[in-house]
């Protein structure tokens, strides 16, 4: 080792002095909210700082966000199919290039852009249509041949002998990734400086409707009563539904995700590829971060099978062979609530003064912002925000669905 | 890897399997009789608890038989399985 | 070549001693500098020999570091290797030293190797009653116990040699060689060495990695797979995995010389290396004591036994009878060094603050022990719960769901008696039988154990020992650099929970997992925040237990085996005519047949006109065949299809759409009824699994009433299809018997006859809207039935052609390709196949759906034909479609998308199908594709573009 250079880890940023305070629960709030993942403490600091409600309480039953928050891959992108979608993920993008400033705290928020690729006929058309419809919408969006993608990601083996060869690739050169836990902690700590109380440990058990209208909920730390209640709990929201006396179309699957060791860096985009089904990018430290598919059957395990990682390894390396003999450090699962068109539920629920958001299923973190201010806009007004319409529970009566998985976009 | 109990093979690793969600979720006698709804209900809404749950699975790889499990969500404990047509174990 | 070095090159190899082979020298280079070793050292051991302290530097603060531990604990000796093999990174201690290793340490970071990986993995599946996990002394115990009583046993460890801890401590040589021996004796019984069981899955399913042939170095066999993976289904588990010791959190404990006391003692015991010359043990247990006689015995000076226990009871007057000096109630509270270690501090220790004078004591090395953690990572990932035995002050298992047991000191066990008896009462009962006397007698009596003096002092809680300074220097993790200073931020910050410190400070979350800072942070935490230990208790273990090679986890699944290629029987002659090749699936479908010099935009073009003008042929036997069958298969297909199927006659083919309930297109095909009872069904290439599936789920769980059977016939029959206006001829040279006139032989009709003297099922059928056939074989005739073609064809100058052909033909006849002509959105109204909706029938899969209100809607995306009004200009596959020029400001509404684009030869022109809101409303008008910066103009049409009269079909 020569002396003089800085060692690999030394210039990472460091978490503030100060995060949050560990009140206990008021008895009474104007929005409690359900849930202290991304979403929830988006919600409760958009609520305090765009609306000015800060009377709010944030209740997690385990530690602060510590569900999917703590545990996805941390792709951000906005290139999504439909337009309805794309809009919602484009606010949300919008948001959080603004992010850091706004909260002032170091998200590693890195626009190192992010790579589909496609590897059969079908697959360019796809991509085409998509990155077509997003430059239509206003999103940065490249189609680009093989050649292309390995200019932006030299160490994708692009060979044609390859099983599925890689065709080309769509390319948001914007889109990125960002660090999980600093951007709950930003919000959480932005939150909690404006009065919001953040209660961990403590698990909404019921649901109190009196005359079809929402009134409080009890917890593992006593009742609360609320005027308005927002559900964020990601793969619990069916479990939170039933409480309050309603059905959802959702499905809570395991979703599995994997570190490497630290490593020096080779890989500088993110890469997802659904034919070959892994997504990887290299975070700040070094690891390679991946993730594959759900799992097929729900559970609230929080740990899938490892025959679907093994599949996910072989996935990685006929993308990357240089992985070869980079090592799984950690792996673990998250809770991840799917709808049948593998798009968000938002805005009302059957109980007036209940607020849905939830569906977002194995791609959530890169809305964070943008559903928690649109979220926190719904409950301000009682009405849903414009973006959150296409997204309401009478979608699936009408059949007015917004079909990302059934329209072959990749969902993370 | 969940070991599941096909009745008719035997208990198999899960990857010889298909999962097919909630089981006893009859098609609709007569669907055009239905509202939009109860349409909707059926097609889209299923049983998402966090503990037992009956559910289809088929055994892809070997029998090709559907059947229907209990599992425990909240463990992946397979408390049941049973053929189609086969009346379910009562899960308090 | 490195030169033979003296044998001082080794001024720390014993001169007797350790399970190293020393008749054999091993050369070996290490960040550039040349040293020799044995075979049976590992590379941490080897440099330790040598005299090489520094292994590595931290990778936050860039210090110094050292060998720390001796195995996979090892939080320090990083290190990349380059030969004989390449890893990016791995502890310097489990690397078993090989002939012309070449290492390098790292900075916490690893490098990965640039050439390809050319070695083989593979994995296997085991099946056995008890999995036994670690061959220590009860891990032993446990697999005779079990493997006496007939069980299939499986025993697996991580170390090349068994014996687990009784390797490190020298104790019971021979006891765990006749273990070892009686247990090759059972033929039921599969030892795995080398084999780390790093998953612990529901239903007792682990996961182990073998590691096959690293320590034999360049002399590897090329045929033996370099690392296995074990799936292991298990009866019952019996977790042996043993503890790993803990450090204490002082200043200064990080220097290269700082080491575990049990790591120590190993490296006297298993490698005959004296770890310093004058060394001081910091302890708060007994562990410390056997360990500076250990080394005393091997001539190392022993300085001073710091316990920080004020009664040290019976060992501190062992190691003083052996004139140890011993300090009880002290601790060490800083190093110096620079960077490795000279000199310990060391002070008395009252109520846990440090007081009084600071003694200075000379020396290399450092033994801490800090007390043990049992390593309860597998029993975790089980599912197991644990709780804090506070006398103990570890985290012992507790209990869990799934059929496993925990013994030795994995579960608190602190005797070696009490190991053996524990593990072999737990085989027993792991394979159903009580343990007899027998059993714990005779081989399994425990052996003479050297650190039992017949009674200890217990250990106190000891995390942190406070400096003068603020805490910069007192390392938690080693490997992440995280020293309480961090952690005293982290709870300063608000933070209470080990998950959230974790995150804060990164402690634990290195390429070691936390090993041995896992238990210490929590430690330091409590301390910090005034809780009990039990309180905070640990992070979530995952897994790995340790670190996995990606390589070992894909196995074989690469190259041409990541996913199964599927040919048809008529591959040869593809290959033969120069077939470029297309993935449909997993097959490989021939997309044309250049010519000499001929692009794929001629090639196709050719084959085109080929087929419009002359006779062409193709290959089509992907397409998706079942056989379903029984009395009620017409009332079956009738509640599947959305056209009526039941009323089609024996002989004839009807082509039918089916819809997912949700009302979209699942699948097209045609149809033939074989007999009053009996249907073959097509499906498209890529849905051939997908829909026999579906009819499976429909006839299984909701009609089982249904006398009626499926089987997919998909490569029971080799299917050519043959094309063009004289494919007539073609045929009736070749099939003499089948009459050849329309009223004799109609469109949508079938035909058994023989082709080229093979039994064939003739099809009239046409997905180009000539007139055509298709020709189904069985497929061992096919190359036969293909050539045969090919030479009855010549006189019409037949030409073989691709999908790419098949999907202008189509689409200038406006057929839909499921897939490609729809996303799952689209309706069989919308792709203007309302004719084959029945409105008759009562329902079918799907019907309720078609009357939901956006379903309904007139204004849907519908199937149209786009022309571009420049006759040249080849719209993109995926364009979009805007109403108005020019654009306005994103976001633009868009009215639909581009499903399909073609050149046609037929029509002189290129054309597009898309999917256009209203689109059958639009036809005749003007709408526009933005390609690039161009807004090209096209007008849409009707989407059957050729021959619309359907002239052409009869020939
Ligand atoms: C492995 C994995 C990889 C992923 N990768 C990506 C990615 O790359 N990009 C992307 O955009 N998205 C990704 N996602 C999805 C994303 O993580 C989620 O969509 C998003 O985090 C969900 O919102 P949340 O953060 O609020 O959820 P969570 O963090 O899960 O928050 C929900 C919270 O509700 C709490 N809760 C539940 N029930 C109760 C109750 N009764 N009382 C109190 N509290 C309760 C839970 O404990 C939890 O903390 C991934 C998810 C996983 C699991
Ligand atoms: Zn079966």
């Amino acid at each position: 080792m020569s002396a003089g250079t800085r060692p690999p880890g030394a210039d990472l940023p460091e978490h503030p002095d100060h995060l949050w305070r560990e009140p206990d629960p008021k008895r009474s709030y104007d929005v409690v909210i359900v849930g202290g993942g991304g979403h929830g403490l988006a919600t409760a600091h958009y609520l305090a700082r765009a609306h000015g409600i800060t009377n709010v309480a944030v209740l997690e039953r385990g530690w602060l966000a510590g569900g999917n928050m703590a545990r996805n891959t941390t792709i951000i992108r906005s290139n999504y199919l439909w337009d309805e979608s794309a809009a919602v993920y484009e606010f949300a993008l919008k948001l959080w290039e603004g992010l850091e400033a706004e909260l002032d705290y170091p998200l590693l928020f890195s626009q190192r852009g992010v790579l589909n690729l496609a590897h059969s006929l079908q697959d360019v058309r796809d991509s085409v249509r998509r990155v077509e419809a997003n430059r239509l919408g206003g999103i940065d969006a490249e189609w680009l041949d093989a050649d292309g993608v390995r200019e932006v990601c030299p160490i994708v083996d692009i060979s044609p002998a390859a099983r599925y060869p890689v065709l080309g690739g769509t390319y948001q050169p914007r889109a990125g990734i960002a660090k999980h836990d600093h951007v709950a902690w930003a919000l959480a700590r932005s939150a909690d400086a404006a009065g919001v109380d953040l209660i961990q440990g403590c698990e909404v058990t019921g649901i109190d409707v009196r005359g079809g209208r929402v009134t409080g909920v009890r917890t593992t730390r006593g009742s609360i009563a609320a005027g308005r209640v927002a559900l964020c709990a990601a793969g619990h929201t069916s479990v939170l539904a039933a409480m309050a006396g309603f059905e959802l179309p959702l499905q809570s699957h395991p979703l599995q995700a994997l570190v490497s060791e630290l490593l020096e860096p080779v890989h500088p985009t993110v890469v997802m590829s659904n034919a070959v089904h892994v997504y990887v990018s290299q975070a700040h430290k070094g690891e390679l971060v991946m993730g594959a598919g759900i799992d097929a059957y729900t559970a609230y395990t929080q740990r899938g099978a490892f025959h679907v990682v093994e599949r996910q390894m072989a996935a990685a390396l006929e993308l990357f062979p240089v992985f070869a003999r980079a090592h799984v450090l950690r792996t673990w699962g998250g809770i991840v609530d799917v709808t049948p068109d593998a798009s968000p539920i938002v805005g009302r629920s059957p109980v007036a003064g209940l607020y849905l958001n939830c569906g977002w299923g194995t791609g959530g973190f890169k809305a964070t912002p943008g559903a928690g201010a649109i979220l926190a806009h719904t409950v301000a007004h009682d009405e849903p925000h414009p973006l959150a319409r296409p997204f309401s529970l009478d979608r699936f009566t009408t059949g007015a669905l917004v079909d990302e998985h059934g329209a072959a976009a990749v969902a993370h | 890897m969940l070991l599941i109990p096909c009745p008719w093979c035997g208990p198999r690793d899960e990857a010889e399997f298909t999962y097919g969600g909630q089981a006893h979720v009859p098609y609709p006698r007569d669907p055009a009789a239905l509202t939009d709804e109860e349409w909707a209900r059926y097609l889209f809404f299923r049983d998402n608890p966090k503990g037992p749950h009956a559910e289809r699975w088929c055994h892809t790889i070997s029998c090709r038989r559907w059947f229907n499990v209990v599992r425990d969500t909240a463990t992946n404990e397979v408390l049941a399985a049973y053929r189609i047509g086969e009346a379910g174990p009562v899960i308090s | 070549m490195p030169r033979q070095l003296p044998s001082s090159a080794h001024p720390f190899r014993l001169p007797t001693g350790g399970r190293i082979d020393r008749s054999r020298t091993l050369t070996f280079r290490f960040d550039g500098v040349a040293y020799t070793g044995h075979p049976g050292d590992t590379l941490a051991s080897a440099l330790l020999a040598c005299g090489v302290r520094q292994v590595a530097t931290s990778i936050k603060l860039g210090r110094a570091r050292g060998v720390f531990g001796v195995g996979s604990e090892e939080p320090n000796a990083l290190v990349r290797i380059e030969a004989p093999y390449a890893e990016a990174m791995v502890t310097a201690t489990t690397v078993e030293l090989c002939e012309g290793l070449v290492a390098f340490g790292l900075p916490g970071r690893g490098r990965l190797p640039d050439g390809p990986d050319p070695a083989r993995y593979d994995a296997v599946y085991a099946h056995c009653d008890v999995l036994v996990v670690g061959a220590g002394p009860a891990g032993l115990a446990a697999a005779l116990a079990a493997a006496r009583t007939g069980a299939r046993v499986v025993l697996a460890d991580e170390n090349g040699e068994l014996g687990g801890s009784l390797l490190g401590r020298g104790a019971a040589d021979d006891w765990g060689a006749r273990a070892r021996d009686e247990l090759a004796g059972f033929p039921q019984t599969r030892v795995l060495r080398r084999t780390t069981v790093f998953g612990y899955y529901d239903d007792n399913y682990l996961l182990a990695l073998e590691r096959r042939t690293a320590h034999l170095g360049a002399a590897a066999p090329a045929h033996v797979s370099r690392e296995r993976v074990w799936r292991i289904r298990a009866g019952r588990v019996v977790l042996a995995t043993g503890a790993h010791e803990r450090p204490i959190a002082f200043a200064d404990n990080d220097r290269p010389g700082v080491m575990l006391a049990s790591a120590a003692r190993a490296y006297v015991h298993r490698f005959g290396v004296a770890p310093g010359r004058r060394a001081v043990v910091f302890t708060a247990c007994d562990s410390g004591y056997p360990a500076a006689l250990d080394l005393a015995a091997a001539g190392t000076e022993v300085a001073a036994i710091v316990d920080a226990r004020p009664q040290a009871g019976l060992w501190a007057q062992r190691a003083r009878d052996a004139g140890l000096p011993v300090r009880a109630g002290h601790a060490v509270t800083g190093t110096s060094g620079d960077p490795c270690l000279t000199s310990v501090a060391v002070r008395e220790l009252r109520d846990g603050e440090p007081t009084g004078p600071v003694a200075v004591v000379d020396a290399d090395t450092l033994l801490v022990s800090g007390g043990w953690n049992p390593t309860v990572h597998l029993f975790s990932q089980a599912g197991g719960t644990l709780r804090h035995d506070p006398a103990r002050v570890a985290f012992v298992p507790r209990e869990c769901r799934q059929a496993v047991e925990v013994v030795g000191s994995a579960a608190g066990a602190f005797t070696l008696a009490e190991c053996v008896a524990d593990g072999a009462r737990a085989g027993a009962r792991a394979a159903n039988r009580e343990a007899t006397e027998a059993d714990l007698g005779h081989v399994l009596a425990p052996p003479p154990d050297p650190d039992d003096i017949g009674g200890g002092a217990p250990p106190v809680p000891l995390w942190l020992v406070p400096g003068p300074d603020e805490p910069r220097t007192h390392f938690v993790d080693l490997q992440r650099d995280v020293t309480v200073a961090d952690l005293r931020r982290a709870t300063g910050a608000g933070l209470s929970g080990v998950e959230h410190l974790k995150r804060y400070t990164t402690a634990g979350t290195a390429h070691d997992q936390g090993r041995t800072s896992g238990v210490l942070t929590t430690g330091v935490a409590a301390h910090l925040l005034g809780v009990e230990v039990s309180a905070l208790g640990t992070t979530t273990y995952r897994p790995p237990y340790t670190p996995v090679p990606f390589a070992a986890l894909a196995g074989r699944d690469r190259g041409a085996l990541h996913d199964p290629v599927r040919v048809t029987a008529l591959h040869d002659q593809h290959l033969a005519r120069d077939a470029v090749f297309e993935n449909v699936g997993q097959w490989k479908r021939p997309w044309y047949y250049p010519l000499a010099g001929e692009d794929m935009a001629a090639a196709v073009a050719r084959e085109c006109r080929a087929a419009r003008e002359g006779v062409a042929f193709m290959d089509a036997s992907t397409l998706g065949k079942i056989d379903v069958q029984g009395a009620d298969a017409g009332v079956f297909l009738d509640r599947l299809y959305t056209n009526m199927i039941s009323t089609l006659k024996p002989g004839r083919i009807r082509y039918g759409v089916m819809c997912r309930a949700d009302g979209m297109v699942l699948d097209d095909g045609t149809v033939l009824r074989t007999a009053d009872d009996r249907f073959l069904v097509t499906t498209t290439t890529g849905n051939a699994a997908a829909v026999l599936d579906w009819m499976e789920e429909w006839l299984q769980t909701e009609w089982p009433q249904l006398r009626v059977h499926c089987a997919s016939v998909t490569e029971q029959w080799a299917t050519v299809a043959l094309v063009g206006p004289r494919s007539r001829d073609v045929l009736s040279a070749l099939a003499p018997q089948l009459p050849s006139s329309s009223d004799d032989f109609p469109f949508m009709a079938w035909r058994d006859t023989r082709v080229a003297g093979v039994a064939a099922r003739v099809c009239r059928i046409s997905f180009s809207g000539e007139l055509a056939y298709e020709i189904n074989v069985p497929p061992w005739y096919a190359p036969h039935v293909w050539e045969a073609i090919a030479r009855a064809g010549a006189p019409y100058g037949i030409t073989p052609y691709g999908t790419e052909t098949m999907h202008v033909l189509r689409a200038e006849k406006g057929y839909p390709v499921v897939g490609q002509d729809t996303d799952g959105t689209v309706t069989p109204q919308d792709l203007g196949l309302g004719w084959a909706v029945s409105a008759k029938k009562r329902d079918f899969v799907g019907k309720r759906s078609h009357a939901r209100a956006d379903t309904a809607r007139p204004d849907r995306k519908q199937l149209v034909a786009l022309l571009p009004d420049d006759r040249h200009t080849l719209l993109p596959e995926g364009g979009q479609v805007v109403a108005d020029a020019p654009l306005p400001a994103p976001p633009v509404p868009m009215l639909g998308h581009i499903t399909s684009s073609y050149r046609s030869t037929a029509l002189g022109r290129t054309f597009a199908l898309a999917l256009v809101r209203g689109g059958r409303e639009r036809v005749g008008q003007r709408i526009y594709v933005p390609v690039g910066s161009v807004l090209v103009p096209v007008t849409v049409a009707e989407p059957v573009l050729y021959d619309p009269e359907g002239a052409r079909r009869d020939g």
